[in-house]
């Protein structure tokens, strides 16, 4: 046998062994490059007190998780439940920014599904959601007591994510 | 009742997948005729059962049986009846499920068609291809079950993706998949013959027509893919070097250097290895279209939910079916004879050299759609590899392989001469350079790139028009002749819609209010205003712009913004004049502040040349469908001398 027909079988087995290794990867999970860098800064109105503003400097020297989510967003719809168990448990304020959403519509969903919110922002435009790298709803953001970004949830907040990551870090940061 | 008939005929599909398999392949080896004699019966009945298996499963869809899971997640009893019957293969498990029916309906074919080929040839093609679809069935029984009920069954379904809800959906990928599935023909007879110990001009003619369909079928898969992604997605591309797209991409490169690899196998009896090597390739970057597709390790606008086990089941399918033929590769093929020996300057070198650049171009759009997957195995970070890589890749390599296919024709066997070719050619040329400075300086705008893309499309359509008159004073030209030269014309074509749409498309982002008008590409768009209309299952907005040329109303433009019943996902609906020259583009972006909207517009010159361009390759290939040569008894003594 001639060394030379063996070639392809070789280089098969070299992108199968890259395949495998490949399966056990998540191509959608991309590391944000704004983890442990200060969340950008923004100051917009919020959505039930319309004639009120938020800014993330009001929660300096505070641990907190802001959700970016959407009416009309269907996986926000899932991790709604998930949010409200967070919000009843209080472990840390939790800000909602409403992203290129019509007012009326995510007063609605709240109304109709429970408001797990502190503070609702609305970012109409969708800028605040540029600045942060938001290129999926829903989006998830634990942020420090220097209002430095910490984590961040790509998709919806599941009872795992939540027990095993957000809240542990949630109490390691208080804690610092 | 009807979708548990079913799955038990998909079992019973699989029983005879597993005896085809078996006993053919051993019977061959052995000379059974009592076993080999099944080849026919058998893949007739693997067809019927997978028919029937198919039917069961679209029946469900237009029956609106949602206590089918796969049913239940894929339509809707809103849904209208075409789109009932497309979403039969608009989710993954449905998808495989036509995988392998159209598997079945090649094997038939083959078998329907082969009256003339040795026994023991049809029974180990039809073998491989009992093996390949048992593999692929055991895969969709044991991780992708379409006939899986929900009990009790769903009120209503959640509806088919509405990006899907279009006549695409029922045309493009039937097609491609015909086209996928068509390498595993070249592919089953490629391996039959190496067990056989076999590499004669009988396997290369017999696998030519085989293979042309396929490449027919894929040709316009992909063309009507890009299309459909043109016309609705409202991006405005035409090919965005997806890894789905890549996935289809690279088999179409690999099967277009092994038909013409076939030839030279055919005509001169050299490159056989090379020719199985091509014929293996082919199919094998279905395959791993399949698993890229399916497996999740990639993100892209085809990806479906992903269940780990379906990766790791299609990797080891994978390994199995491409790894064991590689090995059987490495095992026979050193002993296979060298063919006619040829010059660095003939028809078979030049072949050869142009089937180099296509493997050399397959292989750097694998190693761009693979490398976000490979550095990440690697642990070297995340990266996504994007179309400038491909763009900068590709343009060079392609090249010189389109410059080639003009010689190829005028080049003799075995030894061919520069002067004759160029004493015929260099008013193609000539026609090229001149039409590479003046075209574009016309148009107003000059560059490199511009210019190589317009001295090509003009030196291979100046070319096929010398060489087609040159032929037509001897005579009435074969069929093959015919064939060769619209599918190369069908490249000058493409070629040029590719340079224009590239080198002079324009495009506006406006916030347009109803009166307003903007202007792009000499053409003046007037928004009327924007109505609500209301849809079988969704809501639109639909609006009303008035396209004008030098003051005369062309022509009014209605695309929509759908946003769909069952789903919140807005849909842009693109409306487009197409035109010879040109296509004007209108699609509605977000609504703004009081009656204003986002509005896109583009021009696109030339853009229906890449699809036109396209059709013309595949009348190509089914113009070489009808050369007799296919339809000539081979005898069976040419068998028992190889």
């Amino acid at each position: 046998m001639k060394a030379k027909f063996l070639i392809p079988l070789l280089l098969f087995f070299v992108l199968l062994g890259f395949l495998a290794v490949g399966l056990t990867r998540d191509p959608r999970e991309v590391p944000s490059p704004l983890i442990n860098r200060p969340a950008p800064d923004f100051k917009v109105s919020q959505l039930i007190q319309a004639d009120q503003h938020f800014s993330p400097a009001d929660l300096k020297g505070q641990v907190w998780v802001l959700n970016v989510w959407a009416s009309w967003c269907v996986s926000c719809r899932e991790e709604h439940e998930q949010l409200i168990a967070f919000s009843k448990r209080k472990a840390a304020p939790l800000i909602g920014l409403d992203y290129k959403d019509p007012r009326m519509d995510a007063l609605k969903v709240l109304a109709q599904r429970g408001n797990p919110y502190d503070i609702t922002a609305v970012d109409q435009d969708g800028r605040v959601g540029i600045d942060f790298g938001v290129y999926g709803v829903p989006e998830t953001y634990v942020i420090d007591k220097q209002g430095i970004i910490r984590f961040k949830q790509i998709g919806p907040v599941t009872v795992e994510v939540l027990e095993k990551t957000i809240y542990p870090l949630i109490d390691r940061l208080k804690q610092s | 009742m009807i979708p548990e008939l079913g799955h038990f005929a998909l079992i019973l599909a699989l029983c005879i997948a597993a005896l085809q398999g078996t006993l053919l392949l051993r019977g061959a080896d052995t000379g059974r005729r009592e076993w080999m004699v099944l080849a026919r019966p058998s893949a007739q009945a693997h067809f019927l059962l997978m028919l029937l298996s198919f039917a069961a499963l679209a029946y469900s869809f237009i029956a609106k049986d949602f206590s089918v899971l796969y049913v239940a997640e894929h339509s809707n009893s809103q849904l209208p009846l075409i789109y009932r019957f497309g979403a039969t293969w608009g989710g993954h498990e449905g998808s495989l499920l036509l995988w392998v029916f159209l598997l079945s309906t090649w094997s038939v074919a083959v078998a329907q068609f082969s009256r003339t080929l040795d026994e023991r040839m049809v029974a180990r093609v039809i073998g491989v291809l009992g093996l390949v679809s048992l593999g692929l069935i055991l895969f969709i029984l044991f991780t992708s079950n379409p006939f899986t009920r929900l009990l009790p069954g769903a009120p209503d379904g959640q509806d088919l993706n509405p990006m899907l809800q279009d006549p695409g959906l029922v045309f493009h990928p039937p097609m491609l998949y015909m086209g996928y599935v068509g390498f595993s023909v070249a592919f089953a007879f490629a391996i039959a013959a190496l067990l056989a110990g076999r590499l004669d001009a009988a396997w290369a003619r017999w696998s030519r027509p085989w293979t042309t369909l396929a490449w027919i079928f894929l040709t316009l898969g992909i063309a009507l893919g890009s299309w459909w992604a043109y016309y609705t997605l409202g991006w405005g591309g035409w090919w965005f070097w997806d890894p789905v797209e890549n996935a289809s991409f690279m088999p179409w490169l690999v099967g277009t250097a092994l038909l013409h690899s076939l030839i030279v196998t055919d005509k001169r009896g050299s490159f056989k290895n090379w020719t199985v090597l091509l014929a293996i390739s082919a199919f094998s970057l279905s395959l791993l279209g399949t698993f890229l597709v399916r497996s999740g390790v990639l993100t892209s606008v085809h990806a479906f939910a992903t269940d780990p086990r379906r990766g790791v089941f299609i990797l080891i399918l994978l390994a199995l079916v491409v790894g064991s033929s590689l090995a059987l590769f490495a095992w026979r093929a050193p002993k296979v004879t060298m063919g006619g020996s040829f010059g660095m300057f003939s028809r078979e070198s030049l072949l050869l050299y142009g089937n180099v650049l296509l493997i050399v171009a397959a292989s750097s759009v694998l190693l761009g759609t693979l490398y976000p997957l490979l550095v990440d195995a690697l642990n070297l970070g995340k990266i996504s590899v994007g179309p400038p890589y491909f763009n900068t890749i590709f343009v060079p390599i392609m090249a010189p392989a389109v410059v080639l296919l003009a010689l190829v024709p005028l080049a003799r066997w075995k030894s061919a001469e520069w002067q004759p070719i160029v004493q015929r050619l260099w008013p193609a040329l000539l026609a090229g350079v001149i039409a590479a400075v003046i075209i574009p300086l016309w148009i107003g705008h000059w560059t490199w790139l511009i210019a190589l893309g317009v001295f090509l499309a003009v030196w291979v359509a100046g070319s096929t028009v010398l060489q087609l008159g040159r032929r037509l004073q001897s005579g009435n030209p074969p069929v093959a002749f015919w064939a060769m030269q619209v599918a190369h014309l069908g490249i000058a074509v493409f070629v040029f819609g590719v340079t224009m749409v590239g080198g002079y498309q324009e495009e506006k982002d406006v916030r347009m209010a109803p009166g307003d008008t903007t202007l792009v590409g000499g053409y003046q768009f007037k928004l009327n205003g924007v109505d609500q209309v209301q849809g079988p299952n969704y809501q639109a907005f639909r609006g009303q712009f008035e396209v004008s040329k030098n003051g005369q109303v062309s022509r009014i433009l209605n695309p929509e913004k759908r946003t769909y019943a069952s789903s919140s996902m807005p849909m842009t609906n693109a409306a487009i004049d197409a035109g010879f020259s040109r296509d004007v583009y209108v699609s509605l972006g977000e609504p703004l502040e009081g009656q204003a909207w986002a509005v896109r517009v583009y021009y696109k010159p030339f853009v229906d040349w890449i699809w036109g361009g396209c059709l013309f390759m595949a009348l190509g290939g089914i113009l070489a469908m009808f050369d007799r040569r296919y339809r000539l008894k081979v005898k069976p003594q040419d068998y028992a001398t190889a």
